[in-house]
């Protein structure tokens, strides 16, 4: 019982101090000057030829990221395919 | 077997209709990348649902030994490798730099500004970047799927195991 | 105060799944708490980069003379959700491994319990 009680308490106050924490940076909805994402957004069908702003992010202004994670996920097939491995015990 | 049995006639029946619309949904969404929202990531996890959809519907027994690892294996590495061999062909300029926009030859078409249908045969390397990534994460996904289903008939085939429901606390 | 709903809902979701982690007994439900923690923060990512009367970054789809979202969180995103999947998998093959063992899923008995 006394956890439930603490379990409220700390749901408000994770709660208040997430909406405090964002607002202070910027108003919910008005970012105000954004100079890297209107070069994106202005630049991207003329130099690159994608409709798609968010593709052209991922794979071609920041396609150093997509290589880490490329990297990432056949980390964790090898690694699962580790764990299964038949033990052949000689 | 006890566990992993295949489910009723109506499930069979309605896997086998829509099975073959998932690879092919998911085929649009991998192709149709630098035009519509979508990609390599999204349309690889569609075609690997479909798999799993495929062997849970069919049962253990049956399905199981008709997977080959091999295949899977082949996706994946392939898929890397075209990706990082893709990077280091620009190294004239920098590394992973779209040599091939608005350009003649493969994928290189120029648009018309502002709001258009799309073009397929336009944007360079984004294209070929994006199908390598598609077939890596087929690949990758159905193999984490065959690993963990021939680890679950490991587990049933020991002995030593607690036969107690275990799980329900409180 | 109504319109800034979103980052309540982000505290609202990041506390449940702390609690499924801190308190809960069962294994697997230790494993779903994991991934209701992550959701919790993608969407905080994503949240952030709203603009009020903007439309989604594709010009396929967006009309004439429209002002946009913000595409940079979007993409950083993508990233973190595959990060997410191969998180989860790993975590559910060790489970696997130590049912296997130990034969049954409560954490206070594996912890007693010398394999």
């Amino acid at each position: 019982m006394k956890s439930k009680i603490l379990f409220f308490i700390a749901v408000l106050v994770v709660a208040g101090v997430t909406w405090g924490a964002m607002e202070s940076v910027h108003p919910f909805g008005f970012p105000g000057e954004t100079p890297m994402d209107t070069y994106f957004v202005e630049h991207a069908q003329k130099d690159r030829a994608a409709n798609n702003v968010v593709t052209s992010i991922v794979f071609d202004y920041r396609g150093f990221d997509t290589l880490g994670e490329a990297a990432v996920l056949f980390t964790a097939v090898s690694s699962i395919a580790l764990i299964f491995r038949k033990g052949g015990r000689s | 077997m006890r566990h992993m049995r295949p489910l009723s006639v109506i499930a069979r029946v309605v896997c086998n209709a829509f099975a073959w619309f998932m690879v092919v949904f998911g085929s649009y969404v991998i192709i149709h990348g630098h035009l519509t929202p979508g990609g390599g990531f999204q349309g690889g996890a569609v075609v690997a649902t479909a798999l799993a959809f495929l062997v849970i519907t069919h049962g253990g027994d049956f399905a199981l030994p008709k997977l080959k690892k091999e295949l899977f294996i082949g996706l994946e590495q392939a898929g890397l490798l075209i990706f990082i061999c893709a990077g280091f062909a620009a190294l004239g300029t920098t590394f992973f730099y779209n040599f091939l926009a608005n350009s003649g030859g493969l994928f290189g078409a120029s648009i018309p500004l502002g709001p258009n249908s799309g073009v397929l045969n336009s944007s360079g390397t984004i294209a070929l970047m994006n199908m390598a990534v598609g077939f890596e994460v087929v690949g990758g996904l159905s193999l984490i799927l065959y690993y963990m289903l021939h680890g679950i008939l490991q587990n049933l085939g020991s002995e030593e195991m607690g036969k107690e429901e275990t799980g329900h606390d409180r | 105060m109504i319109g800034n709903l979103p980052y309540i809902v982000v505290g609202l979701l990041f506390t449940y799944g702390l609690f499924a982690v801190i308190f809960e007994r069962n294994l697997i439900k230790i494993a779903v708490g994991i991934t209701v923690l992550e959701s919790a923060v993608n969407l905080l990512l994503i949240v952030y980069g709203y603009r009020s009367g903007g439309n989604i970054p594709v010009f396929t789809l967006a009309g004439e003379g429209s002002s946009f979202v913000l595409p940079t969180p979007q993409a950083l995103t993508l990233t973190a959700i595959v990060i997410g999947l191969a998180t989860s998998a790993l975590l559910l093959s060790i489970i696997m491994v130590l049912y296997r063992h130990y034969g049954t899923l409560d954490v206070r008995e594996i912890r007693r319990l010398r394999g």
